[in-house]
């Protein structure tokens, strides 16, 4: 890594730990409690920019595979494949802090609603595509087929969407909230959105570096021991 | 565009006639889709009432789960022999070889269907003659065959082949089975096209989708 | 147009700087190699030196990580579709449906190379492979040996004016391989070029009109036949292969 790049890396660093410092504050102590829903509210501040970034780092997913599959440069794979992992990551924590916020607020751990069921379908995609890569011969081809998951997989996630929803108006849904975002609590969502989103971009660009770096020491180690 | 056309046939030929002289999968994939629907039948415990909300799941169930079996081959047969290999060499597109497949995939679904529908309708005493439900049943797997052919190639590629078509196929078909579930209950309930208008369109417009970004994306799976 | 592009016709075969890697491990580093037209090369080399790999790219199966090839002055990073027209591949896998049979088999690749008089096409292949009494038989119930001139017959289908050959003696007993040789003495007439690769000496030097050693993804030693015997070719063999260890 040269000095271009350790120089934005320390900047990110910088603003996501002032974001995440600033958000902390604004969730625990700035924002006032819900008065319908009560304290569990607030993990409301931490499931949507989590689930905003899962799409996100689908996208981008999506977006390096193409790439991958016209230029093949492994770094274009290492983007894809790192956002991937760290997508899983971010949506797991969606289908758990879900279930943490419904449970007290409607009554039921799991309602089938679009977006949940999105996120599920959605986690799904993402473990084919990291077994896909685990279960290839050769790291190429992983590689290449990941790829293509990635690209057919995130065509996928509109559709499951758009059919869900289609479904579930036909049914009650619940209410998220009653009243709508008063002005505190939408600065306070806007402000944990960018924090999260900034932590996305920091482990992104540094497992991708990983990943590359992985891939230049074993190209060296074979080249010398032929 | 006719040399294409006849090359797709003339893999679609091979294909079936392979499969008529072996009648492997077809006969396992049948017995499978029968099974599935007299098991689900008594997991449901096997209640007159509330049946037609059950019935169109089971139906679904069966398809699907037979499609996963039966895709599976549509390439594991050309890793015998190198054949995959052989096709490759030959002059032309690699989409050819998707449609030819496709074409091979989608035929042999619909055999499956031909003969589990009636079976079921007849099962839950269901009315026979429902030209609603053939047309749910053409659309959904027009889709279930442009997925299940282009992952069985991945899939066949891969160290756990048997299980990884259905770990790549079920989740991208959610639509596909949501749609044709959802259908299939104002049909056997006797309604009309009107409820079942906005289901189809969302097949159809996966189905077109899908056979559009397949048949981009399957020269990447074959290249080495 | 620049270097990179241009290649001259008058190869039947050229590849420029092919190298492969799978993961990071090198099959083939900085192939240089010109066939001419009707030029029957051997290529040897030890288990592992790349020969199948090398095959395999310039019949179009497999995309080289860097380096290009010309098919009869056609790169094949350009019109691969055209050039599969041209080009036909025997390896110890037939290629063939063993549920149908040799006829139908021969039928469906006729097809799809588009062979015009398909119907004479086949038996005239069939009975230079002498397979006539097993034309309607199914594939899998011949006998490698047979299998393998059943693939020999599908490759010739077509005309091509390049075959490749990988290793198509392994795995057959010494009748079949020499009614293999036999047919493959005859196989360039009508100036067909072809590629042989193979780990069998004697067998390489009685075909071959040039010769290329492989080892280790490198080539480390060519020259066109004449200038060779048999005896100073086993001790050239064995020292090229020694120095890369």
């Amino acid at each position: 890594m040269n000095g271009k790049h350790s120089l934005r890396n320390n900047i990110l660093l910088g603003l996501g730990f002032a974001l995440m410092v600033a958000a902390l504050y604004m969730v625990f102590i700035y924002v006032p409690t819900d008065k319908y829903t009560g304290i569990v509210q607030r993990i409301f501040y931490f499931h949507v920019p989590v689930a905003w970034v899962s799409f996100l780092a689908f996208f981008i997913t999506f977006v390096f595979s193409i790439l991958y599959l016209w230029k093949r440069e492994v770094k274009w794979d290492a983007i894809a494949c790192t956002s991937a992992e760290i997508g899983v990551v971010f949506t797991t924590l969606v289908l758990i802090t879900g279930p943490i916020w419904a449970k007290p607020v409607w009554g039921v751990w799991w309602t089938w609603d679009a977006r949940l069921t999105t996120s599920l379908v959605l986690w799904l995609i993402y473990v084919a595509y990291l077994l896909v890569r685990n279960f290839a011969t050769e790291p190429a081809r992983g590689a290449r087929f990941s790829a293509v998951i990635g690209i057919v997989g995130f065509i996928d996630v509109p559709i499951v969407f758009l059919t869900v929803n289609l479904w579930r108006t036909q049914h009650p849904t619940a209410i998220i909230f009653e009243g709508g975002l008063t002005t505190p609590m939408l600065i306070t969502l806007l402000v944990c959105i960018a924090a999260f989103t900034v932590l996305y971009v920091l482990l992104t660009i540094q497992g991708a570096n990983l990943k590359s770096m992985e891939t230049d020491v074993n190209r060296l180690r074979n080249t010398q021991a032929e | 565009m006719n040399k294409l056309f006849i090359r797709i046939l003339v893999i679609f030929w091979k294909d079936m006639l392979t499969e008529l002289r072996t009648k492997e999968v077809i006969t396992s994939v049948l017995v499978f889709a029968l099974l599935v629907l007299v098991i689900f039948n008594f997991a449901f415990g096997m209640r007159a009432d509330g049946m037609e909300f059950v019935a169109p799941g089971i139906l679904w169930v069966a398809l699907t789960f037979g499609g996963v079996l039966g895709f599976n081959r549509i390439f594991a047969v050309e890793k015998e022999n190198s054949r995959l290999e052989g096709l490759m060499l030959c002059p032309v597109d690699r989409a050819v070889i998707y449609w030819g497949k496709l074409a091979g995939g989608f035929t042999f679904m619909l055999a499956v269907a031909i003969v589990i529908t009636p079976i079921f309708l007849a099962l839950f005493n269901l009315p026979l003659f429902l030209p609603k439900l053939a047309l749910i049943i053409v659309l959904a797997i027009i889709g279930f065959a442009a997925v299940g052919t282009l992952f069985s190639a991945v899939a066949v590629n891969t160290r756990a082949r048997d299980i990884m078509l259905p770990i790549l196929f079920l989740p991208v078909v959610v639509p596909v089975v949501i749609a044709a579930v959802k259908a299939t209950v104002p049909v056997l309930a006797g309604k009309s096209w009107g409820d079942i208008l906005t289901w189809l369109q969302i097949m159809i417009a996966f189905d077109i989708i899908y056979l559009v970004v397949a048949t981009l994306v399957f020269e990447f799976v074959l290249e080495e | 147009m620049n270097e990179k592009n241009k290649a001259s016709s008058s190869w039947a075969i050229e590849a420029r700087g092919v190298t492969k890697l799978f993961g990071d491990r090198h099959a083939l580093r900085g192939i240089d190699l010109r066939v001419s037209r009707g030029e029957h090369l051997v290529i040897f080399g030890p288990n592992g030196a790349g020969k199948t790999t090398l095959v395999k790219i310039l019949s179009t199966l497999v995309k080289p990580s860097s380096g290009s090839v010309w098919l009869d002055g056609i790169n094949i990073r350009d019109k691969p579709v055209q050039i599969r027209r041209k080009i036909s591949l025997v390896s110890h896998q037939t290629f063939l449906y063993d549920d149908l049979t040799v006829y139908e088999n021969l039928k469906f690749y006729g097809k799809m190379y588009d062979v015009p008089n398909l119907e004479q096409q086949i038996h005239e292949v069939i009975s230079w492979v002498q397979l006539e009494s097993r034309i309607n038989d199914r594939v899998g119930t011949l006998s490698h040996g047979l299998q393998q001139r059943a693939s020999i017959a599908r490759a010739v289908l077509h005309n091509p004016s390049i075959l490749f050959l990988d290793e198509p003696e392994v795995g057959l007993d010494p009748h079949a391989s020499n009614m293999i040789r036999d047919m493959l003495g005859s196989i360039n007439a009508g100036n067909r070029t072809v590629v042989m690769t193979t780990h069998n000496l004697e067998r390489g030097l009685e075909l071959g009109d040039s010769i290329v050693i492989l080892d280790r993804g490198k080539i480390v030693y060519q020259t066109p036949r004449s200038e060779l015997s048999k005896a100073n070719f086993q001790y050239i063999y064995d020292r090229y292969t020694e120095i890369g260890k």
